[in-house]
């Protein structure tokens, strides 16, 4: 039975995990290499990498970071974070990344994603969607949520979709950073709108707020960050309480 | 002296590596650098080629691939790979599109395959989220290529198409219903997973590869 996945998700910056993270038993928490292969040891299901560098030497800095990851870990992982062409698609591809993410670039651009799944297979393209609701809509925002667009949430993923998208990551802007569960009503009806894999984000703060996305949001995946950078929850207790409730998880 | 002990098994070690010669081929499908890392990781020393030589030289092949059916296969067509690869005689690895492209045709791109598997590759019915992307499964394990693997470990996975069941099935996965996670027949294996992404089982099964007899 495929199990859900539990994805740590790691900012890096300069080639270096950014805020919030308390490792005490790790030498260095800035190198993303060694966090990584702490986190595939704990039991992650995979990694996902967010670049927010702003710098001319980002592309170089990220497939050089990328290829050091593909060196020591052995689970997938997804980099995203500015990404634009095939060619930044390419060069991360061709130094290890399992999978890419692109948000911003595809909202202006959504050809981009046709592009990508003829050169890559949808198997490696993952449209990554942050969205909160406004007037009773949910409305898809640029720019990690700077800028508001007119698109629908259901729309552009639907669209993602037919596009050939092979995974979407919906981050609720809304539950972003409250801890207090994830958007499971919006998450449920993409899953029984879309037929690709929708991976959850934003909400995390305790163990139930994953059976919840789960169970009722019928998330394929879960995404957190700090819950896990702070170990308020460790992925090996978390999973073993999944699989008490009955959820598939590789253990 | 002890440390001379040390030198001398690091030196036994050295030329074992040596000898073993593992070439994977690079036909411009995927991404062949995790696999190389894979096989680094284990103690080994991997080559990427198409030439035909240097493959034909190896004590074991990896045949990788990622994307699409019909560009890979014409890839293949291009370099002679096509003719060269069903010839080889040493243990030879198929890796998701690589165990695809062994079978007899594909659904993906109408392709004609390399006929070492005898079945056709077809697609995941709209039941199931297509791609299956993430960690299933694998059991009914046979082979030398599954020595000392437990069954029902999980694996990791990323495909929209598949082999059912035939009489080269050596694992089977379910997703819907039951499809082989691996193919063998004869110094031939193919697995669907991703081997050098499965963690440590994945590494154990890629070390059985690299380091049992083909049965």
């Amino acid at each position: 039975m495929l199990a859900k996945r539990i994805i740590p998700c790691l900012d890096i910056k300069n080639g270096r995990t950014v805020k919030g993270v308390n490792f005490v038993d790790l030498r260095d928490a800035g190198d993303p290499v060694a966090l990584a292969q702490y986190y595939a040891d704990s039991g992650a299901d995979e990694l996902v990498f967010l670049d927010i560098s702003a710098t001319e030497e980002r592309r170089k800095t990220l497939a050089k970071l990328v290829y050091h990851v593909a060196e020591k870990v052995n689970i997938p992982f997804t980099v995203g974070g500015g990404i634009s062409s095939i060619e930044d698609v390419d060069i991360l591809l061709h130094n290890g990344a399992d999978k890419v993410s692109i948000n911003s670039s595809a909202i202006r651009n959504p050809n981009l994603i046709d592009d990508l799944v003829a050169k890559f297979g949808s198997q490696c393209i993952v449209v990554a969607i942050d969205a909160k609701i406004i007037n009773d809509h949910w409305k898809v925002h640029l720019m990690g949520g700077k800028v508001a667009t007119e698109l629908d949430l259901f729309d552009w993923s639907k669209e993602a979709e037919e596009r050939g998208a092979g995974e979407i990551l919906f981050t609720s802007m809304d539950h972003d950073g409250t801890k207090d569960g994830f958007a499971n009503e919006a998450l449920a009806r993409l899953s029984a709108t879309l037929n690709i894999p929708i991976i959850a984000s934003g909400g995390a703060g305790k163990v139930q707020d994953f059976i919840d996305t789960f169970k009722e949001g019928k998330a394929d995946a879960a995404l957190a960050a700090s819950v896990f950078h702070f170990k308020e929850i460790a992925i090996a207790d978390l999973k073993k309480i999944l699989k008490q409730n009955g959820i598939a998880v590789r253990l | 002296m002890c440390r001379n002990k040390y030198f001398a098994a690091f030196q036994v070690i050295r030329q074992w590596i040596h000898k073993m010669k593992i070439v994977i081929i690079n036909y411009g499908a995927g991404n062949i650098q995790s696999i190389k890392f894979a096989v680094e990781r284990l103690g080994y020393s991997a080559v990427l080629s198409d030439d035909a030589n240097e493959i034909k030289t190896a004590d074991r092949v990896i045949f990788p691939g990622v994307g699409e059916a019909s560009s890979a296969m014409k890839k293949l067509r291009n370099t002679g790979l096509d003719l060269l690869i069903p010839k080889l005689q040493q243990p030879v690895l198929g890796i998701c599109l690589g165990m695809q492209l062994m079978c007899n045709s594909s659904e993906e791109g109408d392709t004609h395959g390399l006929g070492i598997f005898d079945i056709e590759v077809v697609r995941f019915s709209n039941k199931v989220k297509v791609p299956q992307i993430g960690w299933n499964q694998i059991s009914d394990l046979k082979t030398a290529l599954f020595k000392d693997i437990p069954e029902n470990e999980y694996i990791y996975m990323v495909h929209s198409y598949y082999a059912p069941l035939c009489a080269a099935t050596i694992a089977e996965s379910d997703y819907g219903l039951r499809y082989s996670a691996a193919l063998g027949k004869d110094n031939f294996y193919g697995v669907q997973f991703h081997p050098e992404k499965s963690s440590a089982i994945g590494e154990a099964i890629l070390r059985n590869f690299l380091e049992n007899k083909a049965q």
